[in-house]
């Protein structure tokens, strides 16, 4: 389906004249009249006991027009963040899930640093921030939990008591026969793997404002990602009928993981309570400490291989810390183990996870969720696999990779929704050579010979990454034309980036054969489309592209009957295109527009009011984007600084509605997978306070950091929807920092380092370093390694 | 904290005489009382750039500026440079570079570009490392900056308007 005339094109963007101006509107930027701005007071424990609370002089502060502590909760629901996987996959693998409550405020016991206790309200948000500091909370610390391992001695405190331990859920898999396949291997080896605790960071911050109005009801602006999944939580919790709130997402700062936050039910809640519009923006350091933490998984891997490198068996038990709830089941750990054969042909396969509660902020899924420590568990086996059998980490790969005949290749693995993991289509050896030969390895491997013997240290990576892509429940789209030819797309989408302007408007044009000027897209609010599952999963694509292409060509199939019928012409020949309907001829009937002012009989609409149509998609299962990263990059052996040199993605996201945003998307996620790679890390100290709480320490990678990033593209069209297309919005990041990882160790080759964290600050290099250097210095004295 | 000060702020061009707390920001009071939403609070302290606005034609980030700091200086936001040659040709190699995503950042990177290229001779342009070490004054968390630098160096060569017609 890609005969149309803007699909594929690198169309320039359609939403970009009002940022370039500054005119886009977020969330900060509503003004509502009479507005209220709310300050939270959080908790300074990571778990304590609350005495008593005194509310008394904040609540007689300068402006101040309400606080409020969970004793005032009592007109509110519970919130329950349990989120059970679906029949299907919980009959097939019996995992174990438990669910508890989430108080919205703390009632009587605190579990993390940053937990909601009380709430202010106030004139602005100066005052809000002097009455929050009245508040006096008495506190009686508790021992924290701070790691998974630690969570599940018996000794550990439990830190919800209706989950009995701190174990809130565990799944496994198994393929084939690892124990025989393990017991008859050649070689056999056992790593440690820790992917440190990161966080989605977008810039925008997170912000809410509402209105309560008897007649309107609830009004709600949010910086989510999904505002009908907000409104439901809203309306299930506070009491109000969905169709009595409307939830809008205007403009959005980025999002790179999300859901719904406490702060989107309790400012509405405090709307509603004080009779004004309240608004919340939170700072960044707010950010950091509150909004969902990622990664965050400790594995223990082992693996059995043949002399050429060939995986045999694999087996891996995961430890996710999933801090004081997990939101999302097991959509993370599971994310982790259905990706973790990635590329590769794995026959014989056990993983497990088990989620374990501690005192920090919640672990939910944030770009590349649960992929990225796949990725990075499994290219380091593989690159370990090759030092040990001193064999080119490409050639371990090129024997691994399941080979473009085997396609459709099922993993044996289920996906989420309990149907197989089939990788619907694709060349992962083509994409491999690709990427390669692009970076011209042979040419680096000369040039690193030539550099290490004047003592510098290049080295090169690569990686793969497979994404099940376009997950979850329908998407839904309005198409509609006015008597002036506008058309309008209404979608249950949510564009915080993607580009869906451009790229919804080009898939619509083509569907429904009309020229792009005249299209707009409306997304991001609940009052125009009944249903919608919102931008997450890389799925808008896939989602949100068909069901605008069913609602279109629907619209289409309309407007002919329409002019057949008013014209007095035959059904067959007609053709919509720039929005004129012609005959087989050739012969202008009559056009969009005109049959928008044209009040119809029953007859000629179908009984439907207006020139417009609906239509939803839900993708059959995932669809599957695939894609190889190589860069090269030196290390500096004195500091443990990386530069990075040049970066290569090759990857396959189906048929591309506009390779421009395709390769947005891919620049951006990789950059995201750089700074996990080598300077985000979320930092506890001893007490569970967060030591990163701000952009110095969090450090985010800079223009500087970047080196040139070069995309390929391969397009082998998804089988799973008629417009043929993959998602790509997370690939990027998830192969990033295994290939980095990789290519540091390349780099300083043949010092044998053993990396097995992420990210990899300048210290960590330091270290592995100094640890190298020292296990030389053993096995120069006879002492086995590994 | 009620006690407010007298100040006098140039804001593109046009002289505005307020009365602010000392605590108050720059930031809070472009954005809050002359509706300047260009400016970005991304972080507030000093680090995405976001905020970026011209204080006596030097790139600073108004979040980290008390407005009673801001006394008698100029101060020059993205809306004070509208229509300006080199920043519409920013403007349109931002666009034609695909150089933003969510737009949150844009109006931070642009001031703090505009100030790199304005009145700079398009045959001498700046390298990209020059570009880059600017742009590390701006967080962008979804372009990967390639794009930007790439619309920078466009917008350089091309003398952002400043040639001749």
């Amino acid at each position: 389906m890609r005969t149309g005339a803007v699909f594929g094109r690198p169309v320039l963007r359609r939403e970009d004249s009002r940022f370039l101006k500054g005119e886009g509107v977020y969330v900060p930027d509503v003004r509502l009249p009479d507005a209220a701005e709310a300050v939270v007071k959080r908790s300074p424990h990571a778990h304590a006991l609350i005495r008593h609370i005194d509310i008394s002089e904040a609540a007689a502060a300068p402006g101040v027009v309400a606080v409020i502590t969970a004793d005032d909760l009592t007109d509110t629901g519970v919130y329950r963040p349990y989120h059970k996987s679906p029949p299907a996959f919980a009959n097939l693998l019996q995992p174990l899930e438990k669910g508890h409550d989430v108080p919205l405020l703390a009632a009587g016991r605190v579990r993390r640093v940053g937990e909601p206790v009380a709430l202010v309200v106030a004139e602005d948000r100066y005052l809000a921030e002097d009455a929050a500091r009245l508040i006096r909370v008495d506190y009686e610390p508790l021992e924290p939990v701070l790691d998974p391992e630690a969570g599940l001695r018996p000794e550990a405190p439990v830190i919800h008591d209706e989950l009995g331990d701190n174990v809130q859920s565990r799944v496994g898999v198994v393929v084939g026969d690892p124990d025989g396949a393990m017991a008859a291997a050649d070689h056999t080896a056992r790593f440690g793997f820790t992917i440190r605790r990161q966080i989605g960071s977008p810039l925008g911050p997170r912000a809410v404002l509402a209105r309560f109005d008897p007649v309107e009801g609830l009004t709600v602006w949010s910086a989510t990602q999904m505002q009908h999944l907000a409104r439901k939580v809203i309306g299930g919790i506070l009491g109000v009928a969905e169709d009595r709130i409307r939830v809008i997402c205007p403009d959005m700062g980025g999002s790179f993981g999300g859901g719904v936050y406490y702060e989107d039910i309790l400012i509405p809640y405090l709307a509603r309570r004080v009779g004004r519009p309240v608004r919340w923006v939170e700072d960044r350091t707010e950010n950091l400490v509150n909004a969902r933490h990622a990664r965050d998984q400790v594995h223990d891997v082992e693996v059995g291989f043949d002399s050429r490198g060939r995986l045999l068996a694999l087996r891996d038990r995961i430890l996710v810390d999933m801090g004081i709830a997990n939101f999302y089941g097991l959509v993370v750990p599971y994310n982790t183990i259905s990706h973790l054969k990635s590329q590769y042909r794995i026959d014989n396969y056990e993983a497990a996870a088990t989620c374990v509660i501690t005192n920090k902020t919640p672990n939910a899924p944030a770009r590349g969720a649960g992929r990225v420590t796949a990725a990075f568990v499994i290219e380091r086996v593989l690159e370990r696999v090759a030092r040990r059998l001193d064999l080119d980490p490409a050639d371990v790969r090129r024997v691994n990779l399941i080979p473009a005949d085997a396609m459709p290749f099922d993993t044996g693995v289920p996906y989420r929704d309990g149907k197989p993991s089939v990788y619907d289509s694709g060349d992962f050896p083509a994409q491999l050579e690709m990427a390669l030969e692009a970076i011209d390895y042979q040419e680096f491997r000369a040039r690193q010979a030539r550099l290490r013997a004047e003592g510098r240290h290049v080295g090169i990576g690569i990686s793969a990454h497979m994404e099940g892509t376009g997950f979850g429940p329908p998407e839904s789209a309005i198409v509609r034309v006015d008597g002036s030819g506008a058309v309008t797309i209404l979608s249950g989408s949510n564009n915080h980036g993607q580009s869906h302007e451009t790229t919804l408007a080009q898939v619509c044009a083509d569907a429904l054969g009309v020229d792009i000027e005249t299209i707009s897209l409306r997304d991001g609010d609940t009052a125009l489309i009944r249903q919608g599952g919102g931008t997450f999963a890389s799925r808008t694509a896939v989602t949100g592209s068909m069901a605008v292409a069913g609602a279109a060509r629907k619209l289409r199939k309309k407007a002919i009957k329409m002019a057949a019928h008013l014209h007095g012409v035959e059904v067959d020949g007609l053709t919509v295109f720039g929005g004129v309907i012609r005959d087989g001829a050739g012969a202008r009937i009559t056009t969009l527009a005109e049959l928008a002012r044209t009040t119809g009989d029953g007859e000629c609409t179908g009984g439907r009011a207006g020139l417009e149509a609906m239509d939803s998609f839900a993708s059959p299962t995932v669809t599957w984007a695939s894609g190889t990263h190589v860069v090269t990059l030196e290390v500096d052996r004195d500091t443990g600084q990386v530069e990075l040199e040049r970066y290569v993605i090759a990857h396959d996201a189906g048929n591309i509605i506009n390779p421009a945003v395709v390769e947005g998307q891919i620049v951006g996620g990789v950059v995201h997978g750089i700074g996990n790679a080598l300077s985000e890390e979320a930092v506890y100290d001893e007490a569970g306070n967060l030591l990163s709480g701000s952009f110095v320490d969090y450090r985010l990678p800079r223009a500087i950091d970047v080196p040139p990033i070069e995309v390929h593209h391969q397009e082998f069209p998804s089988g799973l929807n008629d417009l043929g297309i993959k998602g790509c919005g997370e690939g990027g990041t998830v192969g990033a920092p295994a290939a980095i990882a990789n290519a540091v160790e390349d780099a300083l080759h043949p010092l044998d380092l053993r990396i097995t964290e992420m990210p990899l600050q300048p210290e960590k290099i330091l270290r592995y370093i100094r640890e190298a250097e020292a296990a030389s210095r053993g096995q120069a004295a006879g002492m086995e390694r590994w | 904290m009620t006690e407010t000060v007298q100040v006098t702020l140039l804001v593109n061009g046009v002289e505005h005489a307020l009365a602010v707390e000392p605590r108050l920001i720059l930031a809070d009071v472009l954005r809050e009382r002359m509706e300047l939403h260009s400016i970005h609070l991304g972080c507030e302290e000093g680090i995405c750039g976001a905020c970026t606005v011209l204080l006596d034609g030097e790139p600073s980030t108004s979040c980290l500026i008390l407005a009673v700091q801001a006394e008698g200086r100029s101060i020059t936001t993205l809306e004070g440079l509208d229509g300006d040659p080199t920043m519409t040709g920013l403007q349109a190699a931002f666009h034609e570079n695909f150089a933003l995503q969510c737009g949150f950042c844009t109006p931070g990177v642009l001031v703090n570009l505009f100030s790199l290229l304005e009145d700079r001779d398009p045959s001498a342009p700046p390298s990209e490392v020059e570009v880059r070490t600017r742009l590390n004054g701006n967080l962008c968390r979804c372009t990967g900056y390639q794009s930007m630098v790439a619309a920078a160096m466009q917008a350089a060569r091309s003398g952002s308007g400043h040639e001749d017609p």
